[in-house]
């Protein structure tokens, strides 16, 4: 084992692993992240808690974590390169490892031109592959990225992002094979609502033996209405929403449209669990987190391992 | 080639309204290429600030120069003998141009008539693109000669991001996906087995991270 991270060693047993995420709120607002993280309870393995998502200012990613470290739950700490250099950044993790985060998760991050401060310089002093690289040196070979030593390694077990509904598509599993040479160990994909799209893309992954190399976790956002559905497909850049999908969500009345949009996320999940090399779930419910516990149990995936 | 906008009429107005003599500089080279600064937009300038005043019946003298490189000490020399004749420059050409009057002329006042945009190339006519940022190191040898530095939104050595939609940018659909620029020439040039290998991160040292640079020829020195 490389770190005491308990998604790693949930997936090392060989069990499906399940994380969900909690987007901090937008104020000094400790007792919301309390909340949120207390419906994820017992549900999931491990805890994202997005950073500054969608370039929105929120509160950071790192004391979120802590909030949720010392409720005693396994918070993931996302980081995005956009608004940190790679002093900050490597700061940042040894203070989250300091505080007993051990599960990250590396990313380019939304560019400012979506969120409040589009008027803001973007950083972007490295990359998310860059960003891999240099969590796996700090950790393994106990040094910073400037080269110096590094007293107190920080053993974090690394994550990073993968879409395989953007474009080239030829390029996708390509880029995910320059994630692996990086160092990562996990994946938790984009929002996955095109199945036949993902398995082509998982087919392209274990052709390279990928799959073998690091874990794959799918993506599963629930949609609450045909509105939702919709939004997705159209203003979310990245996101593949099939028409069927959309139709099936319009053709329910709109007081059980959520409920659909747990069904179809339940059916995703069994379909999934089915295709090779999927380790576990990332179950994105975007202000949705009580709902995260039902999908689990529908999906047959409570209780979650001890181990 | 180096870009550059006409500021907005009203912030020059704003600038030359306490000055009486003004002396309009303009520059033969990138500003005329790209249509911002040279003699034309000069004359053009002159004729509208000078209607403008009047209209404010403050009428105002303007002396029209377009210097063959403003950016060369060499050419900004020759304003010795008309620069007393003005209260205040404006100048039109790029921003090296513009610090150039000014530290050559300490006790004139010198005000930019452009935005200086950045290093690019003429796409067709009437519009040019960023292509170039200067970072001091130049990596389109391995990146099959298109610079994702200057031309991903998000400066990715190792793209492209999740956001890549049938060939654009997800931050503006006018904008091409540099990664997808590479990964078609990567294709054409039967090379894409270099797309594996990870770009590593950059050392900002040669571009701005180093603070101000500074080319030192010895051999022309």
């Amino acid at each position: 084992m490389k770190t005491e991270s308990i998604l790693e060693k949930i997936l090392a047993a060989g069990h499906l692993a399940v994380t969900s995420e909690c987007g901090p709120p937008r104020g000094a607002l400790p007792d919301k992240v309390r909340e949120k993280a207390e419906m994820l309870r017992g549900s999931v393995d491990g805890i994202n808690v997005t950073d500054n998502q969608t370039a929105m200012v929120r509160m950071s990613s790192l004391a979120a974590c802590i909030i949720i470290r010392q409720m005693g739950l396994n918070p993931i700490l996302q980081m995005v390169s956009r608004d940190r250099n790679r002093l900050a950044m490597q700061s940042d993790i040894i203070g989250a490892y300091s505080f007993g985060i051990d599960t990250m998760l590396c990313l380019s991050g939304d560019h400012p031109r979506f969120g409040d401060h589009p008027m803001a310089a973007n950083v972007h002093d490295i990359d998310s592959v860059q960003m891999l690289d240099m969590v796996r040196t700090m950790r393994d070979e106990g040094k910073f990225q400037g080269g110096d030593k590094l007293d107190g390694p920080p053993k974090m077990f690394i994550g990073a992002a993968a879409n395989p509904f953007a474009d080239p598509f030829e390029l996708r599993v390509a880029r995910l094979a320059k994630k692996v040479n990086a160092g990562v160990d996990f994946i938790q994909t984009q929002c996955i609502y095109n199945l036949d799209k993902f398995e082509l893309w998982m087919q392209g992954v274990r052709d390279r033996g990928l799959d073998e190399k690091v874990a794959i976790m799918a993506g599963i956002t629930p949609m609450k209405s045909v509105g939702m559905a919709r939004y997705m497909k159209n203003k979310v850049p990245g996101m593949d929403v099939p028409d069927e999908l959309i139709k099936r969500m319009a053709g329910v009345p709109k007081e059980k449209q959520a409920e659909e949009g747990i069904k179809i996320c339940v059916e995703s999940i069994q379909r999934l669990k089915e295709v090779k090399g999927v380790r576990g779930f990332h179950i994105m419910a975007i202000e949705w987190e009580q709902k995260v516990p039902e999908i689990m149990e529908r999906a047959g995936l409570l209780p979650r391992p001890q181990v | 080639m180096i870009t550059a906008e006409r500021k907005p009429m009203e912030e020059l107005i704003a600038y030359l309204r306490p000055f009486r003599r003004i002396l309009l500089l303009g520059c033969n080279e990138c500003v005329t290429v790209c249509a911002a600064g040279g003699r034309k937009e000069v004359g053009l300038l002159s004729s509208a600030l000078q209607m403008r005043f009047a209209k404010e019946g403050k009428p105002i003298e303007i002396e029209e120069i377009t210097l063959e490189r403003q950016c060369d000490p060499e050419y900004v020399e020759e304003l010795v003998s008309r620069i007393d004749q003005a209260d205040a420059v404006m100048s039109m050409a790029c921003g090296c141009g513009i610090q150039e009057v000014a530290r050559r002329f300490q006790d004139k006042p010198v005000f930019p008539a452009v935005n200086t945009t950045f290093m690019g190339a003429s796409e067709r006519q009437g519009v040019w693109a960023e292509r170039c940022q200067g970072c001091g190191n130049c990596v389109l040898g391995v990146t099959a000669g298109v610079c994702p530095i200057a031309r991903c939104s998000k400066q990715l050595l190792n793209g492209p991001c999740g956001g890549s939609t049938k060939g654009k940018c997800e931050v503006d659909p006018d904008i091409d996906c540099a990664w997808q620029l590479i990964w078609d020439r990567l294709k054409a040039l039967g090379m894409t087995e270099q797309y594996e290998e990870n770009i590593p991160a950059k050392d900002w040292r040669t571009g701005r991270g180093g603070g101000p640079r500074k080319i030192v020829r010895e051999d022309l020195a």
